[in-house]
């Protein structure tokens, strides 16, 4: 698993990259009551703001780590924006990637490099 | 944490695991280990407790010794009949200046030989000032500073106190009175701010700690924090001042009519003679060109403060602003509330909410939203 600088955690997964946030940024966000995901086909741009994510206390974007295209997006955070509180780094995942060459993920932080990066 | 004030429960809020945050010049716990979702759901089904010392509390004595002269001095401030209030009894008022604006809302209690009144932590320098301008002649006005303040709020507040200050089961929703116990006096109303039954009791800071900790030793008391104590007044339709009330809205935009009794309105015993008199007066015959209302957004996005609303989902000039909003854990949906032009305002009618760019529909709607839970 590798992290950005903005709290989204990204994994290999049958050729696509599947992303999500972090147990440390759902801790930040608090309770979270809200999710919206990008249409499944989108084509996005790294930075572009594809998804958002509301707490009980603010509105959060979640920026796209990476070029590529959202091919499956999770709808269980649709029903139950809770499971981003319960399971950050496991079931509530937002999307996943087609991306053109999975190496790019070599830049990112590994859990080390996470660890103390928030700290 | 420079500069900012600590109630005397801040050693207990950091044991009990709180996020402390600064909020109107004090250091206050925003959550505890439970969360605010579950502190908000809790308060509602079992029993919360707040602290709430940051809030000023005054006492307003007649120097004459007639409570009636201290009520009708502080008549000249808040559009509200305090004559009328009875002893032992508490209401709603509100500060308003010159241009009809409020200044603060508060609490006013008669407790027999003088006034007690509990006003907001942002406000309470500026109320003070205000009060010794206007009213010293008449009162002695004296700031309590040697008292901490705590709420009980909810279904299990009414035995969890009765078990510690006995009597306070009898008290009606809006009571006040003094209950002896093993910390001291307590000076106890029966009200809040979260629109479940419940308590709020002044006691002197020197036993204010182990008060709060015989409560929490209490069946079903959990301390929450001020992120949901603002999800469950706005769940209860209360305005938090400083977002849905300031010195920009006048108590007839601000849908406060209730609180502005008979005789204090045109063709009362005392009508006006308050600050901004003229303007809330005509208000109250011609009605006012905006109004504060409820509204619960359709989907489950939440329609924040600041959001603007438009009449129509796309063109037009925004009709209205939200001031506050949020998730209502206990309504399982978004709400809001905010000001919208007169002819928006009635229940049922749809308007258009621009969050992130998109214009989202939500629906004007009575409040409270969930149904207050007062012993009447």
């Amino acid at each position: 698993m590798k992290f950005t600088e903005e709290h989204e955690w990204l994994r290999i997964e049958d050729d696509l990259v599947v992303v999500g946030i972090t147990e440390h940024a759902s801790e930040q966000l608090g309770d979270v009551v809200f999710v919206e995901l990008p249409e499944e086909g989108t084509e996005v741009v790294k930075d572009d703001e594809v998804a958002v994510i509301e707490s009980v206390k603010a509105a959060s974007d979640i920026l796209a780590p990476i070029d590529g295209e959202i091919v499956e997006v999770n709808s269980a955070l649709i029903a139950n924006p809770g499971l981003v509180n319960e399971d950050a780094q496991g079931d509530a995942w937002f999307f996943k990637m087609k991306i053109e060459d999975t190496s790019v993920l070599d830049d990112f932080m590994d859990e080390a490099a996470y660890k103390e990066f928030i700290e | 944490m420079a500069d900012l004030n600590r109630t005397c429960l801040y050693d207990l809020h950091l044991e009990l695991g709180a996020k402390m945050v600064p909020f109107a010049g004090y250091e206050m716990p925003v959550q505890y280990p439970m969360g605010v979702l579950k502190e908000h759901l809790h308060c509602r089904t079992q029993a919360g407790l707040f602290d709430v010392s940051h809030m000023g509390q005054v006492i307003l004595r007649p120097k004459t010794g007639d409570l009636a002269d201290a009520a009708l001095a502080l008549e000249t401030l808040v559009p509200v009949d305090i004559l009328a209030l009875k002893d032992g009894r508490q209401r709603y008022a509100l500060f308003t200046n010159d241009d009809g604006g409020i200044l603060d809302d508060l609490m006013v209690a008669n407790r027999g030989d003088h006034l007690f009144l509990v006003v907001n932590a942002a406000c309470k320098a500026d109320d003070i000032a205000h009060m010794r301008a206007h009213l010293s002649d008449v009162c002695e006005i004296e700031e309590i500073t040697d008292r901490a303040l705590l709420a009980l709020q909810g279904p299990q507040a009414e035995a969890a106190l009765d078990s510690i200050a006995p009597g306070v089961a009898a008290m009606k929703f809006m009571d006040v009175a003094v209950i002896a116990s093993d910390f001291r006096d307590l000076w106890v109303s029966r009200s809040g701010y979260t629109g479940e039954d419940g308590y709020e009791i002044s006691l002197l800071a020197a036993n204010a700690e182990a008060f709060a900790r015989a409560l929490l030793a209490q069946d079903g008391v959990a301390p929450i924090g001020l992120g949901a104590r603002d999800s469950l007044r706005l769940e209860a339709g209360l305005c938090l001042y400083g977002n849905d009330i300031d010195t920009g809205t006048s108590p007839v935009e601000a849908a406060l009519e209730w609180a502005v009794q008979k005789a204090r309105r045109g063709g009362g015993a005392r009508a006006g003679g308050f600050p901004g008199d003229a303007r809330i007066l005509a208000e109250f015959d011609n009605g006012a060109s905006r109004r504060r209302v409820g509204l619960l957004p359709e989907g489950r996005a939440p329609m924040r403060a600041h959001t603007q609303l438009y009449a129509t989902a796309e063109g037009g000039e925004p009709i209205g602003e939200v001031t506050s909003g949020a998730y209502g854990p206990s309504i399982e949906a978004p709400m809001s509330m905010g000001y919208v032009a007169i002819e928006h305002s009635p229940d049922g009618v749809r308007l258009f909410g621009d969050v992130r760019g998109k214009r989202q529909p939500v629906t004007v709607s009575p409040m409270p939203f969930r149904p207050s839970t007062y012993k009447r």
